[in-house]
């Protein structure tokens, strides 16, 4: 049996996000606090130890009124793959808490292994890490709605967007008991996916192309899954981290926003 | 023993390798991580059998569905009901955290009685059967006394069993004043009623137009059913149709369309009238749709061409008559173009005026009850409940004109004016108002003027809410009977707002009621029996659901099976029979109307002297602004430039700022001929220079830490400003100075 599963192809979960589409209602940074059992203060203003695993952007293109353009980006963890694996948290964890795996493409989060040294927090890029300065407290009666499949975290450890793994676990269960190996492509999505009311998130494989994702992003694997479309990009390319999450925009201020670009750069797409 | 330097440094560093290599010390420190990582607050939800529920959201009038996932007999997941007419799947922030309503401290667990001063928050916990008794004690008194009609329902909707309970009560208990809470359903419907001649709601084909022109409408910042609208926008993005967002504050919906159109806020009318000239000048209207079924239109044309040419309204409402030309032959030359109006998510009424210039705009375009259009959707006739027989005092009381003026000599076309309310409360020694009942609202919170509000509401002696939550209402009530949570309740959700189809959806029990609440409708069917004589004779049932599976006679099965039902047949009759009207036809020129409408611009209250600025608020899906407080996850999801701490940023063009010598992040005083507050200055490129934004939704002074004290509430900034022809309350902005503090 175990040599049945290791032949199975390697899946790469990926999102691409239209953000054409994206209304920056938010519904998926509280799809996603309802799935994995985020906490909240009373005050959550202070966006530097505000948790949340998928955080919409706002961004703005400089430019005086009328020409004023606004846009919004989310972004949940990108689920670098970086160069074989080594995606930037992992590299750096001392605990082996957080890792990649070669066969969803998923970069974990082990919350009773890690002791809180925070160096991924300093080593991704994006953002996409936080801490837990307390214990969570939810008003009386609250807990009623938490969900068993994920645990709610104490203080001190990290905890980041998982992709639903759990619910990768839970359909993968299902299948497996129904005799099957491989999943269908709408048997796993995350909460914001599926919450998305404006349907701008697309959650699929990217190594499979009968899935959205695959040809909606058509990642070129050569090039570090660089994209061939020519509305997509990903956050912070040129780092090498090779994320997961691709972004569409029509709007080229968008797609140069997603990275550093000096004036006289070209955004990434017109390079090849 | 001589300490040396040599020993001492040996005992250091013999001292630092035994620590080092006892195992003690990393064991302890070990054991304590691990210790401090399982303190048994960190709750460990239980693991048990999951189901799922379906059921219908009724925390804004969208009508969404929803599956619930529950584990055991808890509720731990909201999501989107796939295959549901209205959302498909899709679900809202709000939806999303009615979780937290449910499970929140901000409920009210029993029913409750004030015993301290009202707002003081003093109260008794009290019986169901004393809490009926004690009010329809009261009701018994006031109807002896011939005072029926000085007792008043507000309500947040007239369509479904629920609202219908109520206007049976008021009606065979004899007092015709029900009041639903003000939105743009009034001034679409009132629009429709001038101009068709039927009473119907406006229901907009949104998936089929192709050519959309919203007149500041929050198409995807909350105006109609929220997550039918994201979905026919990004409908829109696939299929190339164009979005044009006429309005003074770069909105989300404004960002995401494909022209955004800045105008002088309460001008819109004189744009709409721009856009018919041109469209009438040079001949592009709709001529089949115009000659065969439309009257008053040469009435129309004349006034829009003597007095709307491009120049005079690029003159108001500061839009370039050129790029007003160019709009205006591209919605007619579009093959579905469609027109909206109602700014921001519609829970302001707005000028008639307006109403009735855009929907003259669809007219002209032949978009009337036609795919892509606007369409007059009739309620679905299935509660039919016999007449209620009234005695005389009932008889006599339903003649009493109403206390908000509607129907009235001088407000002859409403059928609700809750914004005239405290005006009509306060303007007198003694409230014409002895009893009032508040369900699914919180005037308190919404209605404009919040002071006034406020101010006539303790005139009133009895207030009974029946809010599920500590609302502001509820908390300067005098008696509190807690209705169940959606997800605890049966209730018919009919006619969501905007669809242009016949759904009914099913609110039901997901979850078995927390506290000791007690479903609304029972209550009242309680209080009528407990009245007796004819009003216990009009209602039969034993309880709602009796009440609820009756009405719904064949359809209930089929709904509690689908979590809905809609009538794949529904139609709208064609052009020939849909006009009601003295002539028959579409009226251009409604004739039901005594005085002629001068379409003139919205006036904004305050001089321009001592305000300089423009006050305008903005709507936002992360923030709930109705009846309903923001939960904690929305309120997380608000950006720290709106909210920082507990207070709030007012948006300024950076060219005023600097005008005023203001700088981001500073403290000011923002004051309005209504009140004052203190707020933070944002700079925005979005917004006109000389116009301020503030958010609704914020500055609760009741519900509990997570929402209350954050803010400040726009609505007492705000007074009504009402509009001559119909009496609705037609403010969307008021004049504003900003200070240094």
């Amino acid at each position: 049996m175990k040599k049945e599963v290791k032949n199975e192809k390697a899946k790469k979960y990926g999102m691409v996000i239209d953000l054409d589409k994206c209304t920056g209602c938010g519904a998926c940074m509280v799809a996603c606090m309802s799935e994995n059992n985020v906490p909240f203060k009373e005050d959550e203003s202070n966006k530097l130890d505000s948790i949340a695993w998928m955080r919409v952007y706002k961004l703005t293109n400089g430019k005086p009124f009328p020409e004023a353009d606004i846009c919004y980006l989310p972004r949940p963890c990108m689920h670098c793959e970086g160069h074989n694996g080594h995606a930037p948290c992992v590299s750096v964890c001392p605990a082996t808490a957080t890792d990649y795996n070669h066969e969803t493409g998923i970069v974990s989060q082990i919350y009773t292994r890690c002791f809180g040294c925070r160096y991924c927090m300093v080593a991704c890029p994006y953002h996409a890490r936080y801490f837990n300065w307390w214990d969570p407290v939810w008003p009386e009666g609250m807990e009623k709605y938490l969900n068993p499949d994920v645990s709610p975290r104490m203080r001190g450890v990290v905890e980041k967007c998982s992709f639903c793994f759990h619910r990768y676990q839970t359909a993968m269960n299902k299948a497996y008991v129904e005799g099957r190996r491989k999943l269908e492509e709408d048997e796993y999505q995350t909460s914001c996916a599926q919450a998305c009311p404006a349907d701008a998130i697309t959650f699929g494989d990217l190594n499979d192309p009968a899935h959205a994702v695959h040809q909606i992003a058509k990642p070129d694997l050569k090039h570090g899954g660089r994209s061939s479309n020519p509305n997509a990009f990903r956050l912070l390319e040129r780092l090498g981290t090779n994320p997961k999450v691709y972004y569409l925009s029509s709007r080229e201020w968008v797609r140069r926003a997603g990275d550093n670009y000096l004036k006289k750069d070209k955004t990434v797409k017109k390079l090849h | 023993m001589k300490i040396g330097r040599r020993s001492f440094l040996s005992f250091i560093i013999g001292g630092a390798a035994g620590t080092a290599l006892s195992p003690l010390a990393w064991k302890s420190m070990d054991d304590s991580s691990i210790w401090s990582q399982n303190w048994p607050w960190t709750p460990v939800p239980a693991d048990g059998e999951v189901s799922h529920v379906n059921s219908v959201c009724t925390l804004c009038p969208g009508g969404c569905g929803i599956t619930v996932r529950k584990v055991d007999d808890r509720a731990v997941k909201i999501e989107g009901m796939k295959g549901h007419p209205v959302n498909d799947g899709g679900v809202c922030i709000l939806g999303l955290s009615a979780l937290q309503l449910l499970y929140g401290p901000t409920r009210v667990k029993a029913p409750l009685k004030r015993v301290g001063e009202r707002g003081e928050e003093k109260w008794q916990e009290i019986s169901w059967s004393e809490a009926v008794a004690e009010v329809a004690a009261k009701l018994g008194d006031l109807r002896s006394k011939g005072k029926s009609h000085t007792v008043c329902s507000i309500l947040d909707s007239d369509k479904g069993t629920v609202p219908y309970l109520f206007g049976r009560l008021l009606t065979v208990y004899g007092s015709p004043n029900f009041i639903r809470t003000p939105s743009i359903q009034d001034s679409y419907e009132l629009a429709i009623n001038l101009m068709h001649g039927v009473q119907a709601s406006a229901g907009f084909d949104v998936e089929h137009a192709d050519f959309v022109l919203s007149f500041g409408s929050g198409l995807i910042d909350g105006w109609g059913s929220p997550v039918r609208m994201f979905k026919a926008n990004s409908n829109w993005k696939d299929s190339g149709s164009k979005v044009v967002q006429i309005e003074p504050r770069l909105s989300n919906t404004a960002a995401k369309s494909d022209k955004w159109i800045p105008i002088n806020p309460g001008t819109e009318v004189a744009l709409a009238m721009g856009l018919a000239h041109v469209i009438i000048k040079e001949s592009l209207y709709d001529s089949d749709f115009v000659n065969n079924y439309s009257s008053g239109f040469d009435k129309f044309k004349q006034l829009v061409l003597d007095k709307y040419n491009p120049d005079n309204v690029a003159q108001i409402t500061g839009v370039d008559s050129s790029a007003l030309v160019s709009l205006a032959r591209n919605f007619a030359h579009a093959s579905k173009p469609l027109a909206v109006c109602g700014r921001g998510q519609g829970k302001t009424q707005g000028s008639l005026d307006e109403f009735i210039a855009v929907h003259a705009l669809n007219a002209l375009v032949g978009n009337i009850n036609s795919e892509g259009g606007v369409w007059a959707v009739p309620d679905p006739d299935y509660i039919k409940w016999p007449e209620v027989e009234m005695d005389s005092v009932a008889a006599v009381g339903m003649q009493k004109e109403r206390i908000d003026g509607a129907g009235s000599e001088t407000y002859p076309y409403a059928r609700y004016l809750l914004n005239r309310f405290s005006g009509v409360v306060n303007s007198e020694e003694e409230s014409p108002v002895n009893a009032l009942f508040v369900a699914g609202a919180n005037p308190l919170y919404t209605i404009s003027d919040s002071k006034a509000v406020k101010e006539a509401f303790s005139k009133i002696p009895f207030v009974v809410s029946f809010s599920s939550y500590m609302d502001e209402t509820a908390k300067n009530a005098d008696l509190i009977l807690p209705n169940h949570v959606f997800l605890e309740r049966y209730e018919d959700v009919p006619m969501p707002v905007g669809l242009q189809k016949h759904v009914i959806g099913l609110s039901r029990p997901v979850v078995k009621p927390q506290f000791n609440t007690k479903h609304v409708g029972d209550v009242i069917i309680l209080i009528a029996k407990a009245l007796g004589g004819r009003i216990a004779d009009a209602f039969p049932w034993d309880n709602y659901e009796a009440c609820l599976e009756e009405t719904l006679g064949d359809k209930w099965e089929s709904i509690v099976e689908n979590g809905f039902w809609s009538d794949p047949d529904f139609k709208v009759p064609a052009s020939e029979e849909a006009f009601n009207t003295p002539s028959g036809k579409f009226e251009f020129i409604p004739a039901n109307l005594k005085s002629p409408l001068d379409f003139s611009p919205v006036t904004i209250e305050g001089s321009d002297i001592s305000y300089p600025l423009i006050l305008v608020p903005y709507d936002s899906m992360r923030l709930a602004n109705g009846f309903i407080g923001n939960p904690p996850f929305i309120t997380k999801t608000v950006e720290d430039t709106v909210l920082k701490g507990k207070d709030v940023f007012v948006e300024i063009n950076p060219k005023t700022a600097e005008e005023i010598g203001l700088i981001e992040g500073r403290y000011v005083d923002i004051r309005t001929p209504r009140g004052k507050a203190k707020v933070r200055v944002h700079l925005f490129d979005g917004i006109m220079p000389g116009i301020v934004a503030l958010p609704r939704g914020l500055g609760h002074t009741a519900y509990d830490k997570y929402i209350a004290g954050k803010g400040i509430n726009f609505n007492e900034l705000i007074g009504p400003v009402e509009d001559p022809v119909s009496g609705f309350d037609a403010a969307w902005g008021i004049r504003a100075r900003l200070t240094k503090v």
